[in-house]
């Protein structure tokens, strides 16, 4: 070991025992506590939550194939140590007595599902058990749909091809039903084993050819990387993202509100650690000086700096790192019991993150005030003139500031929330300091007054304290807010989320589509409406067209690289006609049609579809409609919320438009629950309609959501104590200067009483303004995130702002208080001699 | 040398500070010290007093427990003939607040305060209405009418400590406690410090304490006391009762 190593280890050491480093240590262990842990947990959660989703395709991952899947690709995963199991999906008559009905078919190996399960029943009204297996080799099960079409009971045997197959259950539910909605016929689910014997696939047969896999995230990752590119055509791989738009939607706001979070917990400690140097700073800046006294080089000098440095950031961010691992465990086995089955195993990236974010920062802060020591002699030092020519707060602070930037825009992987955020703290800090001139400038006009009453002559003396520590409490003062306001920030983004999800879902959404209604059944299904009572059950006419041209330019399929461009391009659209926009649509470009442009070849496109296909406002659009080519020149663009389960059409025209041509109706109403019955009823009556019940549907995506609001509680809940180190690090930042200057108080004869009067008065100040620009701050920031990155919309918490506000004049003053509170009844002789 | 009878005060018989028996003592990694022993010692109301005596003989701790900023381990202290030492701490504060002032060897000014607001400090503690007059005026008097807009840091030594001799005469205490104030300041300026610092003292009538190692300086005290190993050697006879 070289001198400046033993130098710096022997100092470190007696920094510590001296009790010089304790504080400094204590918080950064605390920073690193808190930013390790909700990393470690929000991974586990991330991965988790991607596995619920992987519920809702029965694997983690589909290869999904019009033509069997190629041997490699089962190859490959099964080399690798990944569960498979292959479906195969396809529409067939189901024949029962004297009646037949179509229906999907689904055959599916031993092995599905892969993730998630089933629910069975006895009956078609049975609630039924929740299994993890699938049909044995001879048996069938069938949905309540099918049995109450055909009368089939468990225990009947249906043909299915040339196949007669035993009915052994009802299916209740089928999380891993996705796909195509208006697509469905009722399931019915058979063993794969018994395909061939069906005789049903042949060459030629329309089948979806699917391969499930589930593994560890990371096996999965290699897989999709590893085989996307080998994929030939008509094969792809799907994740639940793309498999379930209703769910993808949901999940990318609670990741990103996970990474908001990890964002947030790491500009909380890199605040606190910023905070707690600062103390450190001076009292080892005081050691060095001695040191080129007595006659250390620079670069000794330097070297035991950046040793020490290392040491103290290092070993503290190791404690961190393993307290906030033994934490998250804890969080991890309350929040798996609670809401999440079981949670997947951590990974070493909070480790990384906690090490780096404490030697980066430790690094940021000396390192402007070694810069300056570097260059001053010996004479400098003796006579004290470092401090006679302190450096600029800019040099000071800029290194950190760059950390921390650098920090943010790692943790939030998003860079308009992370630019966002740092602007937003940005002008935090600026309104901090034009705040404080504003303060110390009333300040100095009280200075001249002099109350009478003893009381407000004390309380004067404190809120001077801001003007005597003017650099000191406008960093404390920045240390406060930002800490409030992103805790602030968080919990206003949760409620919105939080709002939103239930919002998007309500008790009364829609649970059933109908389908294919005639004009001439349109009364019979509103009557059928009154007479159940359902209120809000809407009918929109239907017009089947492809798009052939725009602009007078050929569509063409092959013309897209993109695979939903191509598809969108290859099938026909639904055109839909409508006097209002619907309720849950935005208009983003354009406008409405007036009553008076009813019948003029106008057309609204949903923003995602004219994204796809490059379509413009102002493009004519040529749709063969029936084999008649029909011209329409978008007029608007709209937002469509896909979340709300609601009928919803990708283009739209005035009414009048399209009276020429055959429509057919859909509609979609919430059916009360006992009213299947009458359901029934009106489908014998209408056979052609097709019902499709999407109510299973909304409870699983209901119980995600629900579950994803769980998490995002406790993750929140867990950020707090994050914001506590920051809080106890902007206490203890001033706290040495305050003692002194409570001590000289009370040699001039101030009473403990009159200290603490000020004091409290002092930070009440401080608690206030941090309060109140930390509000302003969160509010624009959640408005912006919630506006611009989240799509949600954004809510104005008056009881939060204002609570947060009282809280701040309330409690950051009595824990100011507090800590002060000791020194009052030491004697002030001793904390002389020490200051 | 005795200082000139025109830079002495006059001495009334009361005592002002009366200290019994006085002892101090403290464990120090399972070491017994002892800094006062049993000391005994009157000062009288506008008398200059001088404690003198090599490092660690107990001369500060024996200022502080005098001006209340510690407790005797026994003994006590009355200050103008009441109980002083048996005070709470806020009890102590108040009679300081009320007839005490310091000066440090280490000027102990707030780095963020100019001179002027240092010396308000005290005066604004105690609710005093014409503050900043008063304390314009004892800047007035130790010369630095022109520097009260200035900060500590931009002062020097000799500056700065006049800026705390403005700052414990502001308030008209009536007994001043002075520790080693010339400590850290070389020869010519202690020397100007000490002149004014005996002048003003002078003009105020206060009861002056001084602590110093140095002889020359405490020979301008009407009396020296000399503290060796906490205990009272020497004390001279005052120069005039």
């Amino acid at each position: 070991m070289n001198l400046s190593a033993r130098l710096a280890w022997t100092q470190t050491l007696s920094l510590w025992r001296s009790g010089a480093l304790r504080v400094l240590i204590f918080s950064l262990v605390l920073a690193v506590t808190a930013i390790s842990a909700i990393g470690f947990f929000t991974q586990r959660v991330e991965t988790a939550l991607n596995q619920q989703g992987g519920l809702l395709l029965g694997g983690d991952i589909a290869v999904i194939a019009d033509h069997a899947i190629p041997d490699a690709l089962l190859d490959n995963a099964e080399k690798q140590g990944i569960a498979t199991a292959k479906t195969y999906e396809f529409s067939s008559m189901v024949v029962f007595g004297e009646g037949s009905q179509l229906a999907e078919i689904k055959a599916v190996e031993q092995a599905f599902p892969l993730r998630g399960d089933l629910t069975l029943g006895k009956d078609v009204a049975d609630v039924g058990l929740v299994v993890k297996t699938s049909p044995k080799q001879g048996e069938v099960w069938i949905e309540p749909r099918l049995a109450n079409l055909l009368n089939i009971k468990v225990g009947d045997d249906v043909e299915v091809g040339e196949r007669k197959l035993h009915v052994s259950a009802i299916l209740v539910r089928e999380p891993s039903r996705g796909g195509d909605m208006f697509g469905f016929a009722p399931r019915l689910m058979m063993n794969a084993a018994d395909l061939p014997s069906t005789k049903l696939i042949q060459y030629g047969s329309r089948v979806k050819y699917q391969l499930l896999l589930a593994a560890s995230p990371e096996k999965i990752n290699q897989y999709n990387a590893q085989n996307k590119s080998s994929l030939s055509r008509g094969e792809k791989i799907q994740d639940v993202r793309n498999a379930r738009p209703e769910i993808k939607s949901a999940l990318d706001k609670a990741q990103q509100f996970l990474g908001l979070s990890a964002m947030v917990s790491v500009i909380l400690a890199m605040v606190a650690m910023l905070l707690s140097s600062l103390p450190y700073i001076k009292q080892s800046l005081d050691t060095f000086a001695l040191m080129r006294c007595f006659g250390a080089s620079k670069s000794t000098v330097l070297q035991v700096l950046a040793i020490q440095t290392i040491l103290i950031a290092f070993f503290s961010a190791l404690l961190g790192v393993l307290l906030g691992f033994i934490a998250q465990f804890g969080l991890a086995t309350l929040a798996g019991s609670l809401f999440l089955e079981s949670l997947p195993p951590a990974s070493s990236t909070p480790v990384l993150i906690g090490l780096a974010a404490s030697i980066a920062m430790m690094f940021a802060v000396v390192l402007p005030h070694a810069w300056q020591m570097r260059n001053l002699t010996a004479m400098n030092i003796l006579r004290r003139e470092t401090l006679a020519q302190p450096i600029s707060a800019q040099a000071k602070f800029l290194p950190a500031a760059l950390v921390m930037c650098a920090m943010i825009f790692w943790q939030a992987r998003d860079g308009k929330l992370a630019a966002s955020t740092i602007v937003a703290l940005v002008l935090l800090c600026v309104a901090i300091v034009g705040l404080s001139y504003v303060l110390v400038t009333l300040a100095n006009r009280l200075f001249m007054l002099s109350p009478k009453s003893q009381v407000l002559n004390d309380m004067k003396l404190g809120v001077l304290g801001l003007k005597r520590r003017f650099g000191l409490s406008t960093v404390q003062m920045i240390g406060f807010s930002m800490g409030l306001m992103v805790l602030m920030l968080l919990a206003l983004i949760r409620g919105d989320l939080i709002r939103n999800w239930q919002a998007s879902l309500p008790i009364d959404a829609p649970n059933r589509f109908i389908i294919n209604i005639q004009p001439s059944q349109i009364d019979g299904v509103k009557q059928f409406f009154q007479k159940q009572e359902i209120t809000g059950g809407s009918i929109f006419p239907m017009v089947r067209g492809r798009l052939i041209s725009k602009n007078g330019k050929e569509i063409n399929a092959t013309q897209w690289q993109d695979e939903r461009a191509k598809r969108l391009a290859e099938r026909e659209f639904n055109l839909s006609w409508a006097a209002q926009m619907q309720s849950d649509n935005q208009l983003l470009s354009g406008r409405w049609w007036t009553p008076k442009e009813y019948g003029k070849p106008y057309l609204s496109i949903e923003q995602d579809l004219a994204k796809t296909l490059g379509i413009q406002l102002g493009d004519k659009l040529i749709f063969d409609v029936a084999g008649d080519p029909l011209t329409l020149t978008v007029t608007s663009l709209r937002k469509v919320d896909w979340d709300t389960m609601r009928a919803n059409f990708f283009a739209v025209t005035p009414p009048g438009v399209l009276d020429n041509y055959s429509a057919n109706y859909i509609s979609s109403f919430h059916l009360p629950i006992g009213t299947d019955a009458a359901m029934n009823q009106l489908i014998r009556s209408y056979p052609n309609l097709t019902v499709i019940d999407v109510a299973a549907l909304m409870q699983q995506v209901r119980g995600i959501m629900q579950k994803m609001s769980s998490t995002i509680e406790y993750v929140f809940a867990f950020s707090l104590l994050a914001g506590l180190a920051v809080l106890y690090a902007a206490l203890i930042a001033t706290r040495e200067e305050r003692i002194a200057e409570a001590t000289l108080m009370r040699v001039f004869g101030a009473s403990r009483r009159q200290v603490s009067i000020a004091y409290i008065a002092e930070f009440a100040c401080i608690g206030l303004v941090s309060a109140l620009i930390a509000t302003v701050a969160a509010n624009l920031l959640a408005y912006y995130i919630s506006a611009q990155i989240l799509n949600i919309p954004f809510q104005f918490n008056a009881t939060l702002a204002l609570g947060i506000t009282l809280i701040a004049a309330i409690v950051i003053p009595l824990a100011a208080w507090l800590g002060l509170r000791g020194y009052l009844n030491v004697p002030a002789r001793q904390l002389l001699n020490s200051i | 040398m005795q200082q000139p009878p025109a830079m002495q005060t006059k001495i009334s018989q009361a005592t002002i500070i009366q200290a019994q028996n006085l002892t101090y003592e403290f464990v120090s990694h399972d070491n017994h010290i002892q800094v006062l022993r049993d000391l005994n010692l009157s000062i009288f109301n506008g008398e200059q007093i001088a404690i003198i005596g090599s490092s660690g003989s107990g001369k500060s701790t024996l200022l502080s427990l005098l001006a209340g900023l510690d407790i005797p381990s026994s003994g006590s202290v009355q200050i103008q003939n009441k109980p002083f030492s048996g005070l709470d701490e806020d009890g102590r504060a108040a009679v300081r607040a009320k007839s005490m002032g310091f000066i440090f060897q280490s000027f102990q000014l707030l780095p963020s305060l100019t001179a002027l607001e240092n010396v308000m400090l005290p005066l604004q503690l105690k609710g005093q209405a014409n503050a900043k007059e008063l304390s314009l005026e004892a800047l007035a008097k130790v010369g630095l009418s022109a520097r009260v807009q200035h900060y500590p840091k931009q002062l020097s030594g000799g500056e700065q400590q006049r800026v705390a001799i403005a700052r414990a005469f502001a308030t008209q205490p009536a007994i001043l406690f002075a520790d080693e104030p010339t400590g850290n300041l070389d020869n010519s300026t202690g020397q100007i410090i000490i002149e004014l610092l005996f002048k003003m003292n002078m003009e105020a009538g206060t009861t002056l304490v001084l602590v110093t190692h140095d002889v020359h300086l405490a020979n301008r005290c009407q009396r020296q006391i000399k503290l060796e190993n906490g205990v009272l050697t020497e004390q001279t006879d005052l120069v005039a009762v």
